[in-house]
């Protein structure tokens, strides 16, 4: 018992300041693509995931698109010959209140395009949810975690934010076993058909005004795609009010992204 | 105390001194000429005298394994009984394929064979058996071979092949409202399609019956941030008299979805088939890849690989004490294993990127080199790490109240764990001296002159086993990486891969994960696309024996008793 106590003292506080102090991840870290220059851009069959798309507008320009969403953050289309135009950015504080300030977009002509459609939809739901939270509950924030057929990593991630480093009890946020203690759900995995209902039933279980968050490339948007066994994530169940992308989102991104749903942060754009 | 001898551990230097494996297939290859080729004509001699049917036997899918085609399929039993006896191999895997397209227009079913013991070879024997599509049976294994039973369950739902004789008729994969006749790995149903939700009954769970017998139903939503299955406990007061845990809820199709595409997209797939398993899992579909490319990967690129994937198992072992901590109430171990594990995370990200360490593994080789300050600082934060786990492990040790909790709860016997070819820490705490990368050599093991591996065995069966498995694997994982870490030469850190891939090539290939054995079978099509990928994970055989552990003990113990197995759901649901 004393040798507990000795290591507790000499251990010390390992808790992070995040996001009073800025983090900075590390070199190799992979996060936003970035468009760099409308020179060499990669052809979208380069992304496994289909997060890359094109089209031709009607001025005959060539337009690459990426959607956040669906991007597994794997550095494909930042290689080889197309390091020059596309590089793997750092900034990993990408949550957005909708699906469409996820999609980044360049011409060839080197126009760059920031979301479409930005925070203009200013009656949706996510925000008023948002801000009825806010009021109510002020700086408190209890959620509960839905697995909706996950590979377990994004789990594992928000299982850290309650490790000694991250600790979200700090900022007022926790995890609750029940739905009907929760202020909102915090949605991983696609949403496989096996847990289709029970994904519905767990949602109505939360009290309104309640929270949708959905964390990871799968709940965002459905890497896999839709099919058989899948339904190509959370949105096609239920409105999302914040998608925070990520292959999985590192803890920061996540608390980032909680932050912005309990309105005390912006959300990009 | 953190250096006092645990108790109730072996640990077999190799070769083979401690632990002697099963006296049979050493003695066998002992008194033939010519070690493994001998073997291999004395099994299809034998396999020849058994069946009343046509025996065909080949090389592959690698050099060093047997193919045989069972022209008759009744004479799979005799077969597999031959095999798993009188060479005392385990089933690896069962794979499925739809063939109707091509020449034989049937239906396969591959049973793969392997051996798991200290001086047995690596090799696969492969039995092949045609079935018939327009009445796709086959006589099912699972009376005699008890870890074939979800793999015919599997193939049942997911082929309609049936298997006659089979004691469960319950669906596995796919649940409630799925409509009857429907199969989603026959190569006619497209995969991108949704199925209508038909009404159904209750799914009938395994219950016992009696006076002052409750049913504790369990998930599959739990009460923490877990992955979903269902639990339904019978039990008679706290002592659990059975448990039928239904799983398969994070079914998302993904070797469906992988059937079709590009072997090199596919692979994006395959490391996201399992958060913590990334590397394990991205390493062997690579491997499988390699081996239809008929490309060898770089020595640098192999021991790269070899360090990813103890650094994964380090992470994941150090997490998984500190979870089990938190099964006997012990909240200074789980805040320290938590701790621990973060600090690992935190040096995987300098190191790949990404915190699971996605993105190190690539088909051909690697795609990030580990420059000199970057194995620096694996190497000063893995020396820091080790002093702190020991003295973890040391409180562990001497908490009477923690060792009372871990002490005979939940045991998995020595046989049950060999019947259902349990894989992994489960194994080993068993007392099965098994290891993949022992058995079969991936990686840095593949060398001329691999490194020592020292498997770590105990023979309880317990969650205290379990744990102290794991703590000399984390101390062995370590002392590796310095291993591997030493060897590094500067080289390439990849080959290419070039499209498109040879057709109709199969791979198989098995890792150990920090679960245990996974093994990895891919085949490509007729234009070197990915024709059929199958990941027989270690939880999928694991899984039915945390089901036994669990009827050894109590309800209240059934959480440690689960987190001291620490299975996945992901890449068993797939």
């Amino acid at each position: 018992m004393l040798r507990i106590l000795f290591n507790a003292l000499r251990t010390g506080v390992v808790t992070t300041n995040y996001p009073a102090v800025p983090n900075v991840p590390p070199e190799r870290f992979r996060g936003q693509p970035l468009f760099s220059s409308s020179n060499g851009l990669p052809p979208p069959e380069v992304c496994p995931t289909a997060a890359l798309s094109e089209h031709l507008d009607a001025k005959g320009r060539r337009h690459l698109a990426l959607d956040l969403a669906r991007c597994v953050f794997c550095g494909r289309c930042t290689e080889d010959q197309w390091a020059g135009a596309v590089a793997a950015g750092r900034d990993f504080e990408l949550a957005a209140r909708h699906r469409a300030d996820l999609r980044i977009e360049i011409a060839d002509d080197g126009t760059a395009f920031p979301a479409a459609g930005l925070a203009a939809n200013s009656e949706a739901e996510a925000a008023r949810a948002s801000a009825e939270i806010h009021r109510v509950l002020g700086r408190s924030l209890h959620l509960r975690h839905l697995d909706a057929g996950s590979c377990n990593a994004c789990d594992w991630e928000l299982t850290a934010l309650l490790n000694p480093v991250y600790d979200v009890r700090r900022l007022g946020i926790d995890f609750v076993a029940s739905p009907r203690h929760a202020d909102g759900v915090v949605i991983t995995g696609p949403i496989t058909r096996n847990l289709e209902t029970a994904v519905r039933r767990t949602i109505d279980a939360v009290p309104a005004p309640r929270i949708v968050i959905a964390v990871g490339a799968c709940a965002t948007g459905g890497i896999f795609g839709e099919g058989y066994a899948n339904l190509g994530g959370v949105d096609q169940v239920h409105p999302v009010d914040v998608y925070i992308p990520g292959c999985p989102p590192r803890p920061e991104a996540i608390i980032y992204g909680i932050l912005v749903a309990m309105g005390r942060l912006e959300s990009r754009i | 105390m953190a250096d006092q001898p645990l108790i109730d551990v072996t640990v077999h230097s190799p070769p083979g001194s401690a632990g002697v494996p099963p006296a049979k297939i050493a003695a066998k290859m002992a008194s033939l000429p010519g070690k493994g080729r001998g073997v291999e004509r004395l099994l299809i001699d034998v396999l020849r005298a058994g069946s009343v049917g046509s025996v065909n036997a080949e090389t592959g899918p690698r050099p060093s394994d047997i193919t045989v085609r069972l022209g008759e399929k009744n004479d799979l039993a005799s077969a597999v009984a031959m095999l798993t006896g009188q060479f005392t191999m385990t089933l690896a895997t069962i794979v499925a394929t739809d063939e109707t397209a091509m020449p034989d227009g049937d239906l396969k079913v591959r049973y793969v064979f392997e051996h798991t013991t200290a001086d047995a070879p690596d090799q696969f024997v492969t039995l092949v058996v045609s079935v018939d599509a327009t009445s796709p049976e086959v006589p099912s294994l699972t009376t005699a071979v008890p870890a074939a039973n979800w793999h015919e369950r599997e193939m049942r739902d997911l082929f309609g092949i049936i298997p006659v004789g089979h004691p469960d008729p319950r669906t596995l994969v796919l649940h409630d409202g799925w409509p009857q006749g429907i199969f989603p790995f026959r190569k006619s149903f497209d995969g991108s399609q949704r199925v209508p939700v038909e009404p159904a009954d209750e799914f009938p769970h395994m219950v016992a019956e009696g006076e002052g017998v409750f049913e504790i139903p369990v998930g599959p939503i739990h009460a923490g941030i877990i992955e979903p299955g269902h639990f339904r406990f019978t039990s008679c007061g706290e002592t659990v008299l059975l448990l039928d845990a239904r799983l398969f809820y994070t079914h998302r199709g993904l070797e469906k979805r992988m059937e079709g595409i590009s072997p090199l997209d596919a692979f994006y797939i395959a490391e996201r088939i399992c958060g913590v398993c990334s590397v394990a899992h991205g390493l062997g579909y690579c491997e499988a890849l390699e081996q239809i490319a008929g490309v060898d990967v770089p020595k640098r690129a192999r021991l790269i690989r070899s360090i990813a994937l103890e650094l994964e198992r380090l992470y994941n072992h150090i997490g998984d004490i500190g979870n089990i901590c938190a099964g006997a109430a012990f909240h200074y171990g789980t805040a320290n294993g938590m701790r621990l594990k973060e600090r690992l995370q935190q040096m995987n990200e300098r190191l790949a990127g990404n915190r699971f360490l996605r993105g190190i593994v690539i088909p051909g080789g690697v795609r990030l080199e580990i420059p000199s300050h970057l194995l620096e600082v694996i190497s000063v934060t893995l020396q820091e790490v080790l002093v702190e786990f020991d003295s973890l492990m040391g409180r562990i040790e001497a908490n009477p109240s923690v060792v009372d909790r871990f002490d005979d709860t939940g045991i998995l016997q020595n046989q049950a764990a060999q019947d259902l070819a349990v894989a992994g820490v489960a194994a080993r705490a068993s007392g099965v001296n098994r290891d993949a990368r022992r058995d079969h050599p991936h990686a840095a093991f593949l060398e001329s002159n691999p490194p020592k591996l020292n498997v770590v065995t105990a023979m309880a069966g317990d969650a205290m086993a379990r744990v102290t498995v794991r703590a000399q694997e984390v101390r062995e994982s370590i002392r590796l990486v310095g291993e591997f870490a030493r060897r590094l030469t500067p080289g390439p850190l990849k080959v290419c891969m070039n499209e498109p891939l040879p057709s109709w090539r199969i791979g198989i290939s098995a890792i150990e994960s920090p679960r245990g054995e996974a093994v990895h079978w891919l085949r490509t099509d007729a234009e070197g696309r990915v024709d059929r990928y199958h990941l027989r994970s270690p939880s999928y055989h694991n899984w039915p024996a945390v089901a036994l552990a669990a009827e050894t003990s109590i309800v209240p113990d059934f959480p440690l008793v689960n987190k001291s197995f620490e299975l996945c759901y992901s890449c068993t649901d797939r």
